[in-house]
């Protein structure tokens, strides 16, 4: 159900949660370091992510979760300036179901600004992503704003025998759904995806920014919770002759982001939960990068915590990174022309950081 | 009371028994004692992966692997509780709140279960009661 507009004050008025929206963005400005060689404006976009919006029956939903998405709805509405657009980071379903998907599109048509939808494995898995195509948004596709180029993938494609293996759609959607299954298999872009974004990049100049848009990590974190892409580095390397290259993606709930060569990588916040870091689950190795500073541990008492949603935008010519979480202070993470790298702004130095940030 | 005279012969029988009977056991005993704790484990794997609540949503949502429980710091306090609280304690709040279900008997098979497999995915990770 949309929220009308005095449904929507009267909610406002009632959680006062108005004082601490963020009415301005804090302009960024870097006197050093290696610039972009080519011109852009200065734009913001927003993006939501992992709704996973769960049908109980009838039209009965888990209500945490439509909460999460409604909140960030609400939030990016009341944006000033408006974002230039959204981006919806994929997993708007918990089962892929039509109930899930409609119930999700009736809540997101509340927003003003154009959306940009990356499709995740939540989404897809039940029907092998046929409503979304039909209904939401092709599966990968790419588009220009204000001189940058932006370029959507379906990351979380698998192999042919693993979807082959079920005896029905929901019992393949299950297994794909459970993130600790050791029946589970990994993502992918494939084949056919990366010989169209050769194709789709050729046409750029290498100074121009590019924005990957995709649901799973494009880089390798933790392969027993499928935190990892299985052609990454063919992705990477197609990416590899621009100056400057940001990969935005969802799937993972939480803080993280990373610098691998040309490329920075962000993860975006979940509205539905936050989930572990990898390095809480002892019994298996794994690849958290190590510039991450963990967000802070979630309070468990507190339904939204760990959650939120992100604000971008290029004003330093890179991009800076807001993340919007609900339950603890705002975060930016803002990339570092110097050191070449993402940082945070407030608590990158080991010195600055604090006690909720240390994750067992 | 019963009178000593009554007891003696019992007395007498336990005496004469050799020590070996004991708490001497073999590797068969061992196997078989690991079996019964897998069984246990592997139900509360399964209950850890269904949605127990009325709601659709499952332990695993929050918890993969079990992944942030930290069943070695319990007891510990819990200020939202105002007291020190147990693992089970825990367990219940969450069947209660983000599953909206009804919370288990401390001492049912299925609490028990869900426990063992808990600490089971926290193996080898020393105990540090009261940590947060």
């Amino acid at each position: 159900m949309a929220v009308n507009r005095r449904q929507f004050l009267q909610r406002m008025a009632a959680t006062g949660v108005a004082a601490t929206l963020p009415f301005s963005l804090v302009e960024i400005s870097w006197g050093m370091g290696k610039k972009p060689t080519t011109e852009h404006e200065s734009f913001t976009f927003a993006y939501i992510s992992d709704s996973h919006l769960t049908h109980i029956k009838g039209n009965q939903f888990t209500r945490n979760f439509d909460q999460g998405l409604r909140k960030a709805i609400m939030e990016v509405n009341l944006m000033s300036p408006r974002p230039d657009f959204v981006i919806y980071g994929g997993d708007l379903a918990q089962l892929g179901k039509r109930e899930e998907l409609d119930h999700g599109l009736e809540l997101m048509s509340a927003l003003r600004p154009p959306v940009h939808w990356v499709t995740g494995e939540h989404d897809f898995y039940l029907d092998m992503g046929k409503f979304w195509e039909e209904k939401i948004s092709p599966l990968y596709y790419s588009f220009d704003h204000k001189g940058v180029h932006f370029v959507v993938l379906n990351s979380i494609l698998t192999y042919e025998d693993w979807i082959k293996r079920w005896s029905t759609p929901m019992e393949r959607m299950l297994n794909m759904a459970r993130l600790d299954n050791p029946q589970g298999s990994p993502f992918m872009v494939g084949e056919s995806q990366l010989q169209w974004l050769k194709e789709d990049l050729a046409k750029y100049d290498v100074g121009t920014p590019v924005v990957v848009l995709s649901h799973s990590p494009l880089y390798k974190i933790f392969k027993p919770w499928n935190f990892w892409t299985d052609d990454a580095e063919k992705v990477q390397k197609l990416l590899q002759r621009f100056q400057r290259v940001t990969v935005l993606h969802g799937h993972v709930h939480q803080v993280l982001y990373n610098q691998i060569g040309n490329i920075t990588f962000y993860a975006m916040m979940a509205t539905a939960w936050p989930w572990p870091y990898p390095v809480s689950y002892v019994q298996k190795p794994n690849q958290v990068p190590k510039l991450t500073v963990f967000m802070n541990r979630a309070d468990p008492f507190h339904e939204r915590d760990g959650t939120g949603w992100d604000i971008l935008d290029m004003d330093s010519g890179a991009i800076t990174n807001h993340y919007q979480l609900w339950m603890n202070e705002n975060r930016t993470v803002a990339f570092d022309f110097k050191l070449e790298h993402p940082v945070d702004l407030k608590y990158q130095a080991p010195d600055k950081r604090i006690p909720p940030q240390f994750h067992y | 009371m019963k009178s000593l005279k009554t007891w003696l012969p019992a007395l007498t029988i336990l005496a004469l028994t050799p020590l070996a009977q004991g708490d001497e056991f073999t590797d068969e005993d061992l196997k078989r004692w690991q079996a019964e704790y897998e069984k246990v484990m592997e139900k509360g794997e399964k209950l850890f992966h269904s949605t127990l609540g009325s709601n659709k949503v499952s332990c695993d949502q929050c918890h993969p692997n079990g992944a942030n429980t930290h069943p070695e710091t319990y007891p510990k306090f819990q200020k939202q509780l105002g007291k020190v609280a147990t693992l089970r304690e825990m367990i219940n709040w969450c069947l209660k709140n983000p599953l909206q279900g009804k919370p288990l008997p401390l001492d049912s098979d299925e609490m028990i279960a869900l426990e063992a497999y808990i600490t089971w995915e926290r193996r080898g990770v020393p105990l540090a009661p009261g940590k947060h």
